[in-house]
């Protein structure tokens, strides 16, 4: 059992679709932990996460005022929603893989 | 016999604002939420979202093959449920769930009214349906380079998201329920709003505003604590009993959002957050059918009643064109499963799923790479990770196919079904299924080009 810190302690979020593209809100609790999340999620991360080859497709957009994030994975969903054949062809399970993201490392 | 709770009454809204509430979120929403926010919530209008992407070429291919209804009669029960208290004291209602018939929708509200005793004006809204106007070699499928003519042969449906513009004008001529097909499910909060206080589609900051209400609205219960809840830092308090939202709206367009007191769920700034961004790629330029919106300076406030104040939703331009939503025949899907448990289970169902994909190649002569493999358990919801816990107490395989051959979907169900005694010990439980699907594909049409109509009745 990995006891590691992940971004599931510190924020929470909510997984939508467009077409083949996973979109998902993210959000610290604490306005404080805004910088510490903004330094984890970068494009190379999440691509690493959530296994996607090119990092360069995926979009990191920080809404300051709102204290929050709205990421873009591209081509995430095999296919998408009326494509896909997976057990979760919307992908909305994938907030809580990106939760699963270690903080340290 | 199950006792009904007490009935639950909001205060009403205070002079000059309007009270919109949202009746479901989705087509298989719940109903009781709906009727007891009818019943108690002191609204002005009741908008019911019923209409998923996929949902209005089903329809149109079931209308067309005399399969079905083009509509989604599950609004008949919300409405039994919802429409006595809202009739009674002068609410208006919108849904979209005419789906690919909201002339036969209307027809049947018509039939309902009248078993209930109720005088309704009601009106649909059509035009949204262009399968007949759009010209296919003109028309892109969004990121791809092929056009609309080069799956001509699949064509099921063709709907353009039109705006609140039709809605509006149905409850201007006197509408009490709205009935439209594929309109922005914004829309449909829109409608009534622009109605009760002037608003003209082309002030395209009152679209943004009134569309804020709508977005926020939309999803019903996801606004109040549902799909929110976790463990640890996001208990929500007696989820079971979850209540559905309303907004009370002042004329400036800033709203208050509020549920119904003692219902269940949680409404505070993290959930408003949720709702607010999620499915959004870019918050400073959502579009919709009436207005790009910039949602990227909203403002939310917790109140100390409980409930929280959005404002500031600003407009950032209108698209010029509608997106179109294109229903395409798209074969079957099969999806056979079987569970393993106990020592080893992951490695047993692994050498299942490659027995299956011998047979396929060897026996059946197919490609077994057109067949997908997850392990439900492990990785079924992301058969791409690789640094799943591999070692779970038990496992389902799951194995699917896409295939225009429906003979090869069944070969797959067969396939799995005789793992029972020809494959792996102790396997169980399996189950299969084989369906019809519907694919979407996106296209965009020029804004002129769709002619909306409005029928009453």
């Amino acid at each position: 059992m990995s006891t590691a810190r992940t971004l599931g302690d510190i924020a929470h979020a909510r997984a939508g679709d467009k077409g083949d593209s996973s979109i998902l809100f993210l959000a610290p609790y604490a306005p404080s932990d805004f910088a510490l999340v903004r330094a984890v999620i970068t494009a190379e991360r999440l691509a690493e996460h959530f296994e996607v080859s090119d990092a360069t497709g995926i979009t990191v957009r920080a809404v300051e005022e709102l204290c929050a994030f709205s990421i873009v994975i591209p081509h995430r969903l095999d296919g998408g929603v009326t494509r896909s054949t997976t057990a979760d062809p919307h992908g909305k399970t994938l907030s809580g893989h990106l939760l699963s993201l270690e903080l340290d490392r | 016999m199950s006792t009904a709770p007490p009935q639950r009454h909001a205060g009403p809204a205070s002079p000059g604002m309007f009270r919109i509430g949202v009746g479901a979120g989705f087509a298989g929403d719940r109903m009781q939420p709906a009727d007891e926010l009818a019943r108690g919530g002191g609204l002005h209008a009741m908008a019911f979202e019923c209409l998923a992407e996929r949902t209005i070429g089903v329809a149109q291919q079931a209308r067309r093959e005399g399969t079905g209804a083009g509509f989604d009669s599950r609004i008949l029960r919300r409405f039994s449920g919802t429409l006595p208290a809202l009739l009674g004291t002068g609410a208006v209602v919108t849904t979209n769930a005419g789906a690919a018939d909201p002339i036969g929708a209307a027809a049947a509200t018509r039939e309902l009214c009248e078993c209930l005793g109720l005088d309704a004006r009601i009106a649909a809204v059509t035009g949204d349906d262009v399968l007949g106007a759009i010209d296919l070699t003109q028309s892109r499928i969004l990121g791809t380079d092929d056009t609309l003519w080069d799956i001509r042969d699949r064509l099921v449906s063709a709907n353009a998201y039109i705006g609140a513009g039709p809605l509006i004008e149905a409850l201007d001529d006197g509408a009490d329920i709205v009935i439209a097909g594929r309109c922005s499910d914004a829309a449909l909060f829109v409608a009534p709003l622009a109605h009760h206080f002037g608003w003209q589609t082309d002030d395209l900051e009152a679209m943004a505003r009134a569309s804020l209400v709508g977005h926020l609205l939309e999803c019903a219960g996801q606004l109040t604590g549902g799909y929110f809840a976790d463990t640890g830092r996001k208990r929500v308090d007696r989820l079971w009993d979850l209540g559905f939202p309303l907004a009370d709206v002042a004329a400036d367009g800033s709203a208050t959002y509020a549920k119904l007191p003692g219902t269940g769920g949680v409404l505070d700034r993290r959930t408003v957050l949720e709702q607010l961004l999620y499915e959004i790629d870019d918050p400073a330029a959502y579009r919709t059918p009436d207005v790009t919106i910039d949602f990227s300076r909203v403002r939310i406030r917790e109140r100390e009643d409980g409930a929280v104040d959005v404002d500031g939703a600003r407009a950032a331009g209108r698209p010029e064109q509608l997106k179109v939503s294109v229903g395409v025949r798209d074969g079957y899907v099969a999806v056979a499963e079987i569970a393993y448990s106990g020592q080893g289970c992951v490695a047993r169902a692994e050498l299942a799923a490659d027995i299956v994909r011998e047979r396929w190649e060897h026996v059946h002569g197919m490609d077994p790479d057109a067949l997908s493999v997850g392990y439900i358990g492990v990785d079924a919801t992301r058969p791409w990770w690789r640094n799943a816990d591999r070692h779970p107490s038990e496992v389902r395989l799951r194995m699917s196919l896409r295939t225009f051959d429906r003979p090869a979907a069944v070969t797959l169900c067969e396939e799995v079904e005789s793992l029972y005694t020809n494959g792996p010990f102790g396997g169980g439980g399996v189950t299969t299924s084989v369906r019809e699907t519907l694919g979407i594909v996106s296209t965009m049409i020029d804004r002129s080009a769709v002619q909306t109509k409005v029928t009453m009745s």
